[in-house]
């Protein structure tokens, strides 16, 4: 294959592209204007806040800012107003709940895994005596409940719950979903117990054998049932941004799965390309997407205020299904893939700062002037941090697929620091924030401590501060290291311990602030704490609870 | 976009062509790919060693790509030439991998041909190497009285022996040393004629 054409192919297909995409803008084709916007709003509902987080005086004060913000204060809301939403929260509330339950076992499992495995990588004596506690599996065991346990369990939760308030609907067919779930979670449970004991497929992000990937095929269709019968069922005449997102990611994920998990027909360097060409897309199709979709609707739902730009969400989600799918090469710079295919994942790496742009400054604009929600809303911070991190993650990554930037890092410690900014500072940033939204939503009940929602935030944002500086900072003179031939290779591996200690510590934080979110969230369910006199269920604040 | 088909449909079409371009693509150029010259199929003992290496998670610190010279010393540290594709036409899954925690195995046979260093290396990495991070993996052996028939006896250096035992390597230990061992690709990755002047020196031990 010639690498000219196939570059230059591939360069003017993304610009002819882009160019549409203008040209469609400009002549109002895909354009529904900023009444799209809008319809994440009840008649009259603008600038009135919905933060079931935040407790009453940190609530009113949010109000107070967003009044102030806009110039005028919000109308009373009306519980005709707002009884289609309970309606649609009531009907999720038992799939919501179910989801997020095993998404808080996950996220202890998985954190509980990731520290093991950052300990024994500067303790490599320590719980050298079982096989399953060794680096090489304790790691997997901690991917593999991240990538299959806590991020796709917070994130169907989270659409599960978004979904129906989007088509104006109650949920339809919600056993299929939990019959899925239940699925998915043995398969997950089936999955973790064979890598322990040895069985794996050896791929990165598909170590688990595909007779168990059955399972979880299963069950992730029976998930995506209830979410079509319910699309089928939609009221609302426009499909908001969200749905674009969770839409797309729940057709793009099965595919993905399949595709990588067939038996037997891939090997050698092609299953090389196919290996990240899933490990990338799963990241940028399925987890990116849920968690920007959830940006898009809690974002402004919290303020009251719509998406500043209709348009430039536009660019955004056709950018990111465009170029995201293509960059998985990126990983294979160097190696012994064909060349066209490591060039045109770079190009394509390059073209995702057009997206990524356009979100941010979507999001940027969007908030102005409301920078002062950010201390009211626990759901915003954690949601403002994520989406930052979105942008951060993104230039990064785009930057580390160039060659020379990537001749450095790319074998070294800085891409765990990166895939950690991604899906932790970005995805589970904004999971943790739509989390502490919808719970009081589905259970009828508040947060009982709010100032565990702060220390909560601070752990884990102070955590994981010091897990991407130490590790980036190592990472980078690690690759340094390695790409010196007068210094031995021993001199890569033996300056990268302090860092490694100090990921630890980071780590620890953010495992410490993770148990403080699941025993707030087992006190919630266990009516510990404070009475708190705001009821959590939507309109259940201007009359009787639904 | 009001359509849900269109959408989806959209979604799908970006989805195809990236599928196109990075498994489709590939399949047809580089899955049946005509081994390397000089490189023969794994031996049962050694197949079964390279499953070890997949149950021990190896992949997540060592890569399997020695690269070219302008991008890395690889070369000169001893891992080999750059690798091509040939080079895995029996690699199934494949384990190039994507960390360097420790360096590339892609030759480690060549520069490493002793069984009693990669046995003992397994059995305490600090024996051999110190300062290693690599873990140890001590339940692939066991620590006996005195050696029955048969069995292999793995000599440590002072002070890595269990006190008045002896370590004998289980076949387990035996088939990744063996597996490690036929990691060797010292032959040229072209035919002979169009063969590089700087062919590689992969006999050298270098760490």
């Amino acid at each position: 294959m010639n690498t000219v054409a196939i570059l230059l192919s591939a360069f003017v297909l993304s610009v002819v592209a882009l160019l549409a995409f203008i040209w469609s803008q400009r002549r109002g084709l895909l354009d529904d204007g900023p009444e799209g916007a809008r319809v994440i709003f009840a008649p009259g509902e603008e600038g009135r806040i919905e933060e079931p987080a935040a407790a009453p005086q940190e609530a009113a004060a949010l109000q107070r800012s967003v009044d102030a913000a806009r110039g005028a204060v919000a109308t009373a809301a009306t519980q005709a107003d707002l009884q289609q939403r309970a309606q649609a929260d009531a009907s999720s509330a038992p799939v919501v709940f179910f989801f997020l339950c095993c998404a808080f076992v996950w996220l202890v499992v998985a954190s509980a895994a990731g520290l093991t495995a950052s300990l024994k990588l500067h303790l490599p004596d320590w719980l050298s005596q079982q096989a399953w506690l060794s680096f090489g599996r304790i790691r997997t065991i901690h991917l593999n409940a991240v990538a299959y346990g806590w991020a796709p369990m917070a994130g169907l939760g989270i659409a599960m719950f978004v979904l129906p308030r989007l088509f104006g609907t109650p949920l339809v067919g919600g056993r299929f979903a939990l019959l899925g779930g239940a699925l998915w979670n043995a398969g997950l449970v089936a999955g973790l117990g064979a890598i322990a004991v040895g069985l794996s497929d050896g791929l990165e992000w598909l170590e688990i054998p595909w007779q168990i990937d059955v399972l979880l095929v299963a069950g992730g269709a029976l998930v995506g049932v209830p979410l079509v019968l319910t699309l089928l069922q939609r009221k609302v005449r426009h499909l908001y941004v969200s749905v674009w997102y969770m839409g797309c990611a729940l057709f793009w994920f099965p595919v993905l799965f399949l595709v990588a998990n067939v038996p037997g027909l891939h090997g050698g360097v092609q299953q090389a390309a196919m290996n990240w060409w899933f490990g990338h897309n799963v990241l940028g199709l399925f987890y990116t997407p849920l968690a920007l979709a959830s940006i898009y609707y809690f974002l402004p739902k919290v303020i009251g205020r719509p998406v500043q730009s209709y348009n430039l969400s536009l660019l955004g989600f056709w950018g990111l299904a465009f170029f995201y799918g293509q960059v998985g090469g990126h990983h294979l710079i160097g190696g012994p893939v064909p060349g066209w295919l490591v060039t045109l994942s770079i190009v394509q790496s390059m073209m995702m700062i057009l997206p990524v742009v356009a979100f941010t400054v979507n999001q940027y604009q969007t908030l102005q002037g409301h920078l002062g929600a950010l201390r009211w809303s626990p759901t915003l911070r954690f949601i403002g941090v994520g989406g930052l991190m979105y942008t951060a993650s993104s230039i990064q990554g785009s930057l580390e697929a160039l060659r020379s930037v990537n001749a450095v890092t790319h074998f070294t410690h800085y891409t765990v620091a990166h895939a950690h900014l991604g899906l932790y500072g970005f995805v589970t940033f904004v999971f943790f924030g739509a989390i502490y939204f919808i719970v009081p939503r589905i259970t009828g009940r508040e947060w009982p401590y709010p100032r565990w929602i702060a220390a909560h935030f601070w752990l884990a944002t102070l955590g994981f501060s010091i897990y991407f500086v130490g590790l980036s900072i190592g990472g980078c003179l690690q690759g340094l290291a390695m790409l010196d031939a007068a210094q031995p290779f021993m001199v890569s591996m033996s300056l990268t311990v302090p860092y490694l200690q100090s990921r630890s510590v980071g780590g620890a934080l953010m495992v410490a602030s993770h148990l403080l979110f699941a025993a707030h969230f087992v006190a919630l369910i266990l009516g510990r704490g404070p009475e708190r006199t705001r009821a959590a269920r939507i309109g259940a604040a201007v009359g009787a609870r639904p | 976009m009001k359509d849900e088909i269109k959408l989806i449909a959209g979604g799908m079409v970006m989805l195809a062509l990236a599928t196109s371009a990075l498994v489709v693509l590939p399949y047809l150029q580089v899955r049946q790919v005509e081994p390397t010259p000089g490189l023969r199929p794994y031996t049962a003992a050694e197949l079964r060693g390279r499953a070890t290496y997949i149950a021990h998670g190896c992949v997540y610190c060592h890569s399997q790509q020695p690269r070219a010279a302008n991008f890395a010393p690889d070369l000169q540290r001893g891992w080999g030439r750059a690798s091509v594709a040939g080079d895995y036409a029996h690699d199934t899954p494949h384990l190039l991998g994507t960390m360097r925690t420790g360096p590339d195995l892609f030759n480690i046979g060549a520069r490493q041909p002793s069984d009693q260093w990669h046995l003992g290396h397994l059995y305490q990495p600090r024996a051999y190497v110190p300062g290693s991070l690599m873990p140890a993996y001590p339940f692939m052996f066991d620590a006996k009285d005195k050696a029955d028939a048969g069995d292999v006896v793995v000599s440590l250096p002072p002070g890595y022996k269990p006190l008045g035992k002896i370590v004998v390597a289980t076949p387990e230990a035996l088939d990744l040393v063996a597996y490690l061992k036929a990691l060797d690709r010292s032959f040229a990755a072209l035919p002979a004629k169009a063969a590089p002047a700087s062919a590689p020196a992969a006999s050298t031990v270098a760490r």
